[in-house]
């Protein structure tokens, strides 16, 4: 029997090394899965490289692993928001790479690294300081950048309801990254609200099917 | 500058936008243009998080922690709104199916270069978001800033002098002196009150000309 439901935290993270790659879902504070980002950070997890929209606010998620020097390096398309104290602070002090990447940019990456595409051309940073040192090429009279897919060893993401199999439903806007990141990690594992019996979702409205979740954590148990 | 003027600003551009068009609003001043939109008419909001049909501000009924714009401010989904993963958000932009792109900027060139991402000599770290993207993937670009910098320097020029975020794209600049379109140069489509074309060409950095 199928069940992708783990009875702990521990158990959900379990198994991710120093040096990870990891993606990050949310947008904002909204749809981040700061539970299991908890969990890594009282394992004491380090050398992380973060794939991710924003660079964490206020104490919580990225911003704790930040505080606490996790974190190698961050691939995010904007690391400085309201009360994104902590990146500011260890970027500033010369201890965290980072690399910029334009949203939709950073999306389709991850997009391809899930899906098994070997990089893409996009109109999107042409001319601008974001394309030094990518190729370039004219394709029908415009030119495009050639962008790499994004490949992680992990993805965390948070949705609203999931099954034992793993198929997932988010909730408004919670949505965000989560379905484009849960193909792209060798490992995925999902933050859910409540886990719902085999059968329960309806399949016509089920955004992450199940074949791309390996581990689900629900932060309320029966 | 002040509400008044930011506020005219949008005022000016939400009259501009066609019935049935999809529109995304930048952060910062372009969220006003959502106040004025003539109510003859049905705008279509996207927001690069991932949704379409965006409404006003919730009130305490409706009010929903995990419905936010592109500024993490909570919002309303119209009846008619949809939801959607990031990367429809930016196929949605890359593609070429949003109308417009309403966005802010540091400066705008002749040419439609646009810059609004990033400033020189400061030690702070670069943040693009989605500018890039809309910036390069919407039918039309409208920039809406201010005519000049707080110091009275022209932010209309030449060739801009911050890094770029694309090159060539913005149609229309709304300022609180005047709407500007792009059409092989800088052509003055119209003045606030009180403002002549000489004191316009005075405080911007490249010719003026009127239609």
């Amino acid at each position: 029997m199928i069940n992708k439901i783990v009875p702990t935290l521990d158990a959900a993270i379990d198994g991710i090394e120093d040096g990870a790659t990891v993606l990050v879902g949310g947008f904002g504070e909204i749809g981040t899965p700061n539970l299991l980002l908890g969990a890594l950070l009282r394992r004491g997890t380090r050398n992380l490289t973060i794939v991710t929209n924003n660079a964490g606010i206020g104490d919580a998620g990225i911003a704790a692993l930040l505080r606490e020097g996790a974190v190698r390096k961050i691939v995010c398309s904007y690391p400085r928001s309201a009360g994104s104290i902590w990146f500011e602070e260890v970027y500033a002090r010369g201890e965290l790479e980072l690399e910029l990447v334009p949203q939709g940019t950073l999306s389709e990456r991850i997009r391809a690294g899930g899906a098994g595409v070997g990089g893409f051309y996009v109109r999107t940073g042409v001319g601008t300081a974001l394309a030094e040192g990518k190729e370039t090429r004219e394709i029908d009279g415009q030119t495009y950048l050639l962008e790499q897919p994004i490949h992680a060893d992990v993805a965390f993401i948070r949705a609203h309801s999931a099954d034992r199999w793993g198929n997932l439903v988010y909730h408004a806007s919670a949505r965000n990254f989560g379905p484009v990141m849960a193909p792209a990690g060798r490992l995925t594992i999902a933050e859910v609200a409540r886990v719902v019996p085999l059968g329960d979702l309806n399949p016509e409205h089920i955004v992450t099917p199940g074949i791309f979740v390996d581990r689900v954590w629900s932060e309320n148990h029966d | 500058m002040t509400e008044d003027l930011r506020n005219a600003i949008a005022r000016r551009a939400a009259r501009l936008l066609p019935d049935g068009a999809y529109v995304n609003l930048g952060i910062g001043l372009p969220t006003l243009v959502a106040n004025y939109i003539p109510p003859d008419r049905e705008i279509i909001f996207h927001s690069e998080n991932g949704l379409l049909g965006l409404g006003p501000a919730p009130d305490e009924s409706n009010f929903d922690p995990e419905m936010i714009n592109a500024g993490k401010t909570p919002v309303t989904l119209l009846k008619g709104g949809a939801i959607f993963h990031h990367n429809d958000a930016f196929l949605m932009i890359r593609g070429g199916h949003l109308d417009y792109a309403l966005l802010g900027a540091f400066q705008v060139s002749s040419r439609g270069d646009l810059a609004n991402w990033a400033t020189l000599g400061d030690n702070k770290a670069p943040a693009v978001g989605g500018a890039m993207d809309l910036a390069a993937g919407a039918r039309e670009v409208w920039a809406l800033m201010e005519h000049v910098t707080r110091t009275g320097a022209p932010r209309i020029l030449d060739t801009c002098t911050y890094p770029l975020t694309a090159a060539g794209v913005v149609t229309r600049i709304f300022t609180d002196l005047a709407t500007i379109t792009i059409n092989d140069g800088l052509i003055v489509e119209e003045m606030a009150d009180g403002v002549t074309f000489d004191y316009l060409q005075s405080v911007t950095g490249a010719p003026l000309r009127v239609r």
